[in-house]
């Protein structure tokens, strides 16, 4: 039995680095300090869905078949496309990425990654107006004002409130867990009264004051952390926080609009905007202004609804209102581990984070032009890749049927819906677990991912795989040149 | 592989040689006595000039801050491609090209050795992979260490010794190479939206003032006898009427200085050299600053030109960055780096018809020519704040010709000329001061045995340029200078040609350098810090250093500390 200390969660943006792992037998038996998805991800990931052998489809049937045979036939289809797609690359490292980039160029295709079915408009966003932003341990250090809006860390990023804001211990700032223990149990015994009640035969039963009132509580006029939620529905987070403005869906860009107008000292002629009375929003908009150093975290509740990167384009601007006023942040709270990674690699390597077409032989970027999910709408590509990720389960059916009708290789330790349909598939080992490398967490902190237990055997890395396929793609092309 | 050029004129100001014709062998990369010429590759330099591999002390071409930079400007890229070719990879320009790129431009121009001047340490492996990612140049990288809260803490206490085994663990744990002080103070204060104004205010919640930030440094720079001084980014930097914390930020350092030999680096002095009260009132400052280095020598200090074009700035000063987003209305980006740093990106248009742009341009030139002794200051844009590197020859032709400087002048704001006293000037640089202010100087100043020089056992870093010095009048023909700078004939690196008329032959790969300081005591750093380690940073003690795995290819060097 060996315990391995100090491992980084390869689950979400978070990249929390103090797991510790107990191995046994070349196994993970035991987890420590991780959340309830980084626990399932170490001891669950064999589970029996995992692919050991390469597969190939021979008369339409997905059959076992060799390394070598697997590789030359993805080499093949890369080789003889005009314009294929090499997507997802999110949820492996830095160092696979970078063979990612210099295949793509090989081959003159378009390299995407998942950020363009989630913070892209994000990223779009931040090309527009910029982003003032830090790294986590500023906010752990110096926050008193926490705002979620359109995210559910809880749940999605379960130790982000823990690790990095609210209840976190800073040098300037502590942590708020106690009072919220203590509104926990407060919680707990409303609704213990409220059952009693209900069985009690009493005729006038006392009101119970409702959880969050609508206008911001009087503790919010304190001094401490604060935490404040913004979202369509009442979310695990919203339970925790100190206030929860419930925005009618796909009206954030007015809310966000309505808060710069007041943050800028304009009056407001309406009485409500996005379901909010104005009164609201101005006792809100002094606790933004009164703060030392205040932090909005999105999430996708703001990038995929309504208005899509303007929301983010309006979010930064309101950052940027504020800190006329006080110090504020604003990030985005980005999904796979390393999502953030693949938009560094991209954007050193070809000046661009998503989206680059190499079809004329240098880097090319036009978002709704050249990113995966509009090729395949207008039909371009001619064949694809896809690396850890599952665009079948996840893309615009329209989007799907091209992307199966040409050929497809995938790469990826699971067989999930995209495998099913590939014509290559690679089983790969898992980074973080049977393979090191880096990932960069949400606020571009890069972090070591460490190799903790053996791939089961013949399975190679992400990059092992990309490097071969590369290999054996430039020996045809060469081929080919030297035939014509 | 031995290699053999023939001939030339050849430029060594550190070994003072100043147009000789001569030969220059190297063997297995480093330069050597003589070599037999039949076994050697020859290159027939009669007629060029053939000058060391230059160095550029001074460019952000890595990290969080540039990457940052590349993606908030797709704008910059999209009207400079560079396609892929049998020998290179791809990429984009123009005023942060992608890192390809990046290598590729700078060894065009005869450039073997770049550094990189800010890192924050928290980010350094991020650093590092681009540096990995930059072929053709060999590279290093100044890590920020002016706010880190170990050394307010330490300066706070008095307890130098302390200080310095902490800075050496730093350099050695993220790989840096020389100790980076920007804003002293301003950037611990951003951290709360504020900032620091003169090199005497306190910083807030530390019971430091900026002085001593810079001299505590400077001294423990002086204790770890690291080969670079402490290099320094001035507070009020970009404002206007700085040219006084300037003065006494140079005037505090100046009982430091024991022997001749400097004692901290002011990197683009232009940037701090302005007078006036506000924008409206800005003129240069410049005579004043010269005046005081001509008559100091513990300092050595780099332009920062200004071009005029549009740039993209970038600095780890964070409230400078939200002056010019307040000033400009652009796109800001801000980067605060727990317990480090902070760091910020504007991009900028340098007009020649706004007259503080071209009073700023001027006043590059005017540091560059009213400080008389070339081993002071350095020729930088500070790449990209003042413009891009791709810029040097035309700066190189404005310090050789007053013919070229006051064709550009006549052409900015008839303001701007009254502002400053460059049209008065009548120094005209020789290719010898040249090859001091773009290689000899700067290797020297930061304490490169190897580099900058072609002397016998240097390494075999060459750049020879399509210039003939006999034939040339520099003045009247910068035209013809300023193309040959901008193509090298010839790049030579380790013995190996790279580039040929402007064209780049073979990709190779360069070291990465870095300082392995050895302090007499046994270490006793990763204990405490293992302890304040959760408190300080949100990453692990385990995950903080930069290992081996993210150096390509590295050239530590071993430094004995006096402590």
């Amino acid at each position: 039995m060996t315990i391995v200390k100090s491992v980084t969660c390869p689950v979400c943006g978070c990249l929390c680095d103090d797991i510790e792992l107990v191995v046994e037998d070349g196994k993970v038996e035991e987890v420590k300090n991780g959340c309830a998805i980084c626990e399932s991800k170490f001891i669950g990931y064999r589970g029996e869905h995992r692919v050991l052998k390469p597969k190939i489809r021979q008369n339409g049937k997905l059959v076992d078949t060799t390394l070598q045979e697997a590789v030359k036939k993805s080499a093949e289809i890369l080789a003889n496309a005009n314009y294929p797609i090499l997507y997802g690359w999110s949820s492996t490292s830095c160092e696979a990425q970078r063979v990612g980039v210099e295949l793509a160029e090989e081959v003159g295709g378009v390299l995407d990654n998942t950020a363009v079915v989630c913070h892209g408009p994000s990223i779009l966003g931040i090309q527009e107006v910029g982003i003032p932003s830090c790294t986590l341990g500023q906010v752990r250090h110096r926050a008193d004002l926490v705002i979620y809006w359109g995210c559910d860390p809880w749940s999605a990023h379960p130790r982000h409130v823990e690790r990095y804001t609210t209840f976190a211990e800073g040098r300037f700032e502590g942590s708020e867990w106690k009072g919220y223990l203590q509104k926990f149990k407060a919680a707990a015994g409303r609704k213990k009264i409220k059952r009693v009640m209900k069985q009690a035969p009493v005729k006038n039963p006392p009101s119970i004051e409702p959880v969050t009132p609508s206008e911001p509580p009087q503790k919010m006029k304190k001094d401490g952390r604060k935490l404040i939620v913004v979202d369509v529905r009442r979310t695990m987070t919203a339970e925790v926080a100190d206030y929860f403005i419930q925005v009618e869906p796909n009206k954030d860009y007015e809310l966000m609009e309505a808060l710069r107008a007041l943050v800028r000292d304009q009056e407001l002629d309406v009485n409500s905007v996005a379901g909010i009375s104005v009164e609201c929003l101005e006792e809100l908009v002094d606790i933004m202004i009164g703060c030392n150093f205040g932090i909005i975290f999105f999430g996708l509740g703001l990038t995929m609804s309504a208005g899509k990167f303007r929301n983010i384009d309006v979010a930064i601007s309101l950052t940027r209102d504020l800190n006329m006023r006080t110090k504020f942040a604003i990030m985005p709270m980005r999904g796979h581990f390393n999502v953030t990674g693949s938009n560094t690699v991209f954007t050193w390597q070809t000046g661009y984070p998503f989206g680059v077409d190499f079809s004329l032989g240098y880097p090319r970027y036009n978002p709704g032009e050249t990113t995966s999910v509009d090729v395949l709408l207008r039909r371009e590509s001619d064949a694809a890749l896809v690396i850890a990720s599952d665009p079948v389960a996840n893309f615009p059916k329209k989007a799907v049927q091209h992307l199966v009708k040409n050929p497809l290789i995938v790469i990826d330790p699971h067989m999930n819906a995209t495998s099913l349909m590939a014509d290559v598939v690679f089983p790969s080992a898992f980074v973080g677990i049977e393979v090191g490398g880096t990932a960069y967490r949400m606020d571009h902190v890069p972090l070591p991912l460490k190799k903790v237990v053996d791939p089961p055997e013949g399975v190679l890395s992400d990059k092992e795989i990309l490097n071969r396929i590369l290999e054996e793609t430039r020996k045809i092309k060469l081929k080919q040149v030297e035939a014509a | 592989m031995e290699l053999l050029i023939k001939n030339g004129f050849v430029f060594d100001p550190i070994n003072g040689i100043n147009s000789e014709k001569m030969d220059i062998a190297i063997k297995n990369g480093k330069i050597v006595d003589s070599i037999q010429e039949k076994n050697a590759k020859v290159i027939d330099a009669s007629g060029l000039t053939v000058m060391p591999g230059g160095v550029d002390i001074h460019s952000h071409i890595a990290g969080g801050e540039v990457n940052a930079g590349r993606l908030l400007r797709p704008e910059d890229h999209v009207k400079d491609v560079e396609r892929k070719t049998a020998i290179t990879r791809s990429g984009v320009g123009y005023s942060i090209p992608s890192t390809f790129t990046t290598g590729y431009r700078y060894s065009r121009m005869g450039y073997t050795t770049i550094m990189n001047p800010s890192m924050s340490p928290l980010e350094a492996k991020h650093t590092h992979e681009e540096l990995s990612d930059i072929p053709m140049v060999d590279k290093a990288s100044y890590p920020l260490l002016g706010d880190w809260w170990f050394v307010l803490e330490y300066l706070q206490k008095g307890d130098l010794e302390e200080c310095a085994r902490h800075i050496a663990w730093m350099m050695e744990t993220v790989k840096g190479y020389a100790i980076k002080i920007v804003n002293p103070g301003g950037l611990e204060s951003w951290g709360f939206g504020r900032n620091v104004h003169s090199i005497d205010d306190r910083v807030p919640g530390f019971d430091v003032t900026p002085r001593e930030i810079i001299c505590g440094l400077c001294k423990v720079n002086k204790m770890l006898n690291l080969p670079h001084t402490i290099h320094l980014h001035t507070n009020n930097l970009g404002v206007p009427g700085n040219y006084a914390t300037t003065l006494e930020t140079m005037k505090c350092l100046e009982d430091l200085a024991g022997d001749d030999k400097p004692v901290a680096h002011i990197t683009h002095l232009q940037f701090s050299s302005y007078k006036g009260r506000d924008w409206r009132t800005m003129k240069s400052g410049a005579e004043e600053i010269a005046n005081y280095v001509n008559n100091h020598s513990h300092l050595t200090m780099d332009m920062g030109q200004v071009i005029f074009t549009d740039t993209t700035t970038m600095t780890a000063d964070g409230p400078f960055q939200f002056n010019l987003y307040n000033l400009t209305g652009h796109k800001w980006v801000n980067h605060d780096v727990e317990t480090e740093t902070s760091g910020g990106i504007v991009p900028f248009r340098y007009r020649r018809k706004n007259v503080v742009n071209a009073t700023q341009w001027s006043i590059g030139l005017e540091l560059a020519l009213l400080i008389k002794d070339p081993w002071k200051i350095f020729l930088t844009t500070d790449h990209p704040n003042g413009g891009p590197f791709t810029a040097y020859p035309k700066i190189i032709a404005w310090l050789i010709s007053k013919k070229a400087r006051m064709a550009t002048l006549k052409r900015t704001h008839p303001k701007a000329i009254k502002r400053s006293i460059l049209s008065s000037i009548d120094r005209e640089m020789s290719l010898y001061e040249i090859a001091v202010v773009t290689r000899g100087g700067t290797s020297k100043a930061l304490g490169l045995k190897h580099k900058g020089h072609l002397g016998v056992g240097a390494d075999g870093d060459v750049a020879i340029y399509d210039l003939n010095p006999e034939s040339i009048d520099l003045p009247t023909d910068y035209k013809v200078v300023r193309k040959a700078f901008s193509r090298a004939k010839y790049t030579i690196k380790g013995g190996q040609v790279l580039v040929k008329d402007g064209e780049v032959l073979q990709e190779m790969y360069g070291k990465t350098m870095w300082l392995n300081v050895e302090t007499d005591e046994p270490c006793r750093i990763p204990e405490e810090m293992k302890t304040k380690f959760r408190d300080y940073w949100t990453v692990e003690f385990d995950n903080y250093p930069v290992s081996d795995h993210y150096l390509r290819s590295q050239s530590p060097i071993t430094v004995k500390a006096s402590i």
